[in-house]
């Protein structure tokens, strides 16, 4: 494989250089239907699971059809969805904020074909490429982060674990018998890129073992200051090591039993690494967040198994236990009720009953002030 | 015939939802066969090399990938996340993988003709796998080397127009929900007001001048499809001040079972009939609507805009027509000090192009925080350290009872010396000849 320029010269690079051209314009980008509307939507309807119709003042109507996706693909699966945009739409598609991909056509009779058409696509072991569903109320796609596929802090694989409880909850993603939309996310790690934090369900992964410390090249590679700072409950302190071989090293001393396990000392300090396969590494639950101001405020999930081990590759423990929490919700919730709103109007005491959750001392909050907050200060409680 | 085997990625091709192992597979398949004659600038064998280091993850239950190292492009301190992997010599075609990451265009719409070729740069400079889009809203580009990554970013900028994302203590890629584009409900164009944005900004974007990382999200409405209330630093959500337009007729064919509620949303079980009273009035958080007759009444000054009876009712209800947005800071993930929600700081500004005031806004805000904000500091935690009330100063806001849940419950005021009458300098001889000691 020889090298091909670009026509860029790193001799000069400043020569014919174009920086802070920000995006491609978005309006290049939009089907006609779609330009010719803007701003001029009336109203929509969905169809059927995975099937919208939009209506604009003008009378026009656009037809979506939305599929789910893995968020992690190849090219030659971005283009297939171009081959079946330019056989169906006229050349444009778009993605939802939660890795969905749209095919928008303009009128009723383009749909069947066009869905008959994604429905017809397998990979050769069987998944579907492009399953139809996501809409109204039941579950749409699990926004997700890299896991063991690109991060150096996942504690857990968030393909792998999303793929597992999509599998298990297929059918809440091609139907809409839930009683709201069902908003599920995931995280490899307390970083939470993406909102795990106020999702209705939300799987974390987590880490249990404080960081081991790496006296040997730890000064070499970070600054000490910088990793006692970065811990915030300064469980870390500079302090000097005698290593085997006899020579004096600055390094860190830890006071375990202070390590809340956040991992930001690891993101300062590469010479203090948290993941452990042997036990220590896993996944906690969250449940009861939002993010919609509808009918009641936005809300913060809340931790409610304190970990579910990480079984490659199918988890089967995390699968069972948002099953669970699914199947309860479906059953007890009134029309419209989100998950949290339903276990604020049982009470919290009632939403471990019925989900057949173990409530233990890990899920009384103990980190700060507002851990307060979530302490009862009533005796209005249920028995 | 796989590099690598890989039996347990293999169990995760079972079942009906779409396989990432299918999709990589399908990935190293077609860079092993090259039917197109594609001259890889990185190993052929890279996506093989990604699923050796992935099932090496799932039999030890560990990451195998190292902190990154700087590598970017020229004069630029964000957009490429150095990536590498800690077991080379098994895995040489992801020794080096670098992310890269591309500015998408607000609202996440494409021609095939732009897709196609960002496929072709990235499936002759990369690994070929991507994200479509990352949490932030990016076009992720995952796997790279070094040498490849001024060569993408010229073809980027000189080919296809395009810019890169942002990384680091950097404005991040802002993002939108799809707003006037295809939704009846956005009190914003959304999408102009995100673009527009990412363009004013764009030397934050590409230079880390911040104390930590800084995002930007706009929502159409208060239903808050990309969680900007909690995902960004600085959050617009549209709203509307005046009536909710109602057609009254429509209202009549909800009632009478011939519309079906929320836009169908709820076909998938018997719900039982339609009831306007039980679903939408016993509902309205501010108890602001009323049946006369058969005629639906609301008294839109008590409305809070929550949404709910207009996405049950899309076509009997529409947002008013005297629109803007609310501007809320400080979200963010629970790293380090907790979970935080945006807060209220603007309950509305008028969102038209070009947004002088709300880009005022901005630049206050920036000033501030890059002269305020300590080192890893998100700007909500600023606002926490130093009070709401401060950050209103500094946004010149009128302050109003809106920015509050409730008042305060402690009387601990900071009073200043002008406002208390005659100041804070008084003699104590004053004082003894009133009270001796």
């Amino acid at each position: 494989m020889a090298f091909i320029s670009s026509g860029y010269d790193p001799k000069q690079p400043m020569k014919d250089r174009i920086t802070d051209i920000g995006p491609k314009d978005y309006k290049e980008f939009l089907p006609p239907v779609i330009k010719k509307n803007y701003g001029k939507w009336l109203y929509h309807e969905i169809l059927e699971p995975g099937v919208l119709m939009h209506k604009a003042e003008s009378g026009d109507e656009v037809y979506t059809v939305r599929v789910g996706s893995p968020r992690l693909m190849g090219v030659q699966t971005i283009r297939e969805i171009c081959e079946i945009a330019d056989k169906h739409c006229g050349g444009h598609v778009r993605w939802t904020t939660r890795n969905n991909v749209e095919f928008m056509v303009d009128s009723k009779d383009k749909v069947a074909p066009l869905k008959e058409d994604l429905l017809s696509r397998k990979h050769t072991a069987g998944s579907y490429k492009f399953p139809i569903g996501g809409t109204g109320a039941g579950m749409t796609n699990i926004i997700h982060t890299q896991g063991w596929v690109h991060c150096h802090t996942a504690a857990t694989d968030a393909s792998g674990t999303v793929k597992a409880v999509m599998d298990d909850l297929f059918d809440e993603f091609t139907h809409m018998r839930l009683p709201a939309q069902l908003r599920v996310s995931m995280a490899c790690c307390v970083n939470m890129c993406g909102a795990v934090h106020c999702s209705d369900i939300g799987f974390v992964g987590y880490h249990r073992k404080p960081p081991i410390i790496d006296h040997k090249i730890l000064d070499q590679i970070c600054e000490v200051p910088l990793a006692v700072a970065a811990c915030p409950t300064a469980a870390i302190r500079p302090t000097k090591v005698d290593l085997p071989d006899g020579t004096k090293v600055n390094s860190v001393a830890i006071k375990n039993e202070r390590c809340m396990f956040c991992g930001n000392c690891y993101t300062m300090c590469p010479a203090l690494p948290l993941s452990d396969g042997q036990g220590g590494d896993g996944l906690i639950i969250m449940v009861g967040g939002k993010v919609s101001n509808r009918i009641s405020n936005p809300k913060f999930s809340k931790v409610v198994v304190d970990f579910v081990p990480n079984e490659p590759p199918r988890w089967p423990t995390l699968v069972k236990k948002v099953r669970q929490i699914v199947d309860a919700y479906s059953k007890g919730a009134h029309k419209y009720e989100r998950l949290g709103e339903w276990a604020e109007r049982i009470g919290w005491e009632r939403f471990f009953e019925v989900c057949d959750l173990e409530f233990t001392w890990h899920l009384i909050d103990d980190f700060r002030d507002p851990a307060y907050e979530t302490w009862r200060q009533t005796t209005n409680f249920k028995f | 015939m796989a590099k690598h085997k890989t039996p347990l990625l293999d169990e995760l091709e079972k079942g009906p939802w779409p396989s990432f192992v299918s999709d990589i597979k399908r990935e190293a398949e077609s860079r092993a066969k090259n039917e197109k004659g594609v001259e890889y600038q990185i190993p052929v064998d890279v996506c093989d090399d990604l699923l050796g280091v992935l099932e090496l993850s799932f039999t030890d239950g560990e990451t195998h990938w190292k902190h990154g190292g700087i590598v970017g492009v020229f004069g630029y301190g964000g957009g490429v996340i150095g990536r590498y992997c800690d077991q080379p010599e098994m895995f040489p075609g992801v020794a080096h993988f670098h992310t890269v990451r591309v500015n998408q265009p607000s609202g996440l719409y494409y021609s095939t003709e732009f897709l196609n070729k960002l496929c072709d740069l990235w499936e002759f400079r990369g690994s070929g796998m991507t994200n479509m889009h990352g949490s932030t809203g990016d076009i992720v580009w995952l796997g790279t080397t070094t040498p490849q990554l001024e060569e993408i970013f010229y073809e980027l900028t000189h080919n296809l127009d395009t810019d890169l994302g942002g990384s680091g203590s950097n404005l991040r890629t802002p993002a939108c929900c799809l707003g006037m584009s295809r939704c009846e409900y956005s009190c914003i164009d959304a999408q102009d007001l995100c673009n527009d944005l990412t363009h004013e900004f764009q030397d934050f974007l590409h230079r880390p001048a911040f104390p930590y990382k800084f995002k930007f999200k706009m929502d159409g409405c208060p239903n808050g499809c990309v969680a900007s209330i909690a995902r960004s630093d600085l959050s617009f959500i549209g709203l509307w001040k005046d009536n909710i337009r109602i057609n009254q007729e429509a209202v009549k064919a909800y009632i009478g079972g011939e519309i079906p509620p929320n836009g169908g949303a709820h076909a998938g079980r018997d719900w039982g009939k339609f009831d306007i009273q039980k679903e939408i009035i016993n509902l309205c958080p501010t108890k602001c609507m009323w049946m006369e007759g058969d005629t639906l009444k609301i008294n839109d000054k008590e409305c809070n805009h929550c949404m709910h009876c207009i996405n049950a009712m899309p076509r009997a209800l529409r947002i008013g027509e005297d629109t803007g947005c609310a501007m809320l800071l400080g979200a963010k993930a629970p790293i380090l000090d907790g979970a935080q929600m945006g807060t209220l700081v603007v309950p509305f500004i008028k969102c038209e192009s070009p947004y002088t005031e709300i880009k005022d806004l901005i630049e206050k805000l920036f000033e501030f925080w890059m002269e305020e904000g300590k080192n890893r500091e998100r700007v909500g935690e600023t606002m926490k350290r130093i009070g709401l009330y401060k950050i209103l100063q500094v946004l010149e806001v009128e302050v109003d009872a809106r920015v509050v849940q409730e008042p305060r419950t402690n009387p601990y005021i900071f009073w200043k010396e002008e406002e208390v009458t005659g100041g804070w300098d008084r003699k104590i001889e004053d004082y003894r000849s009133r009270h001796k000691m």
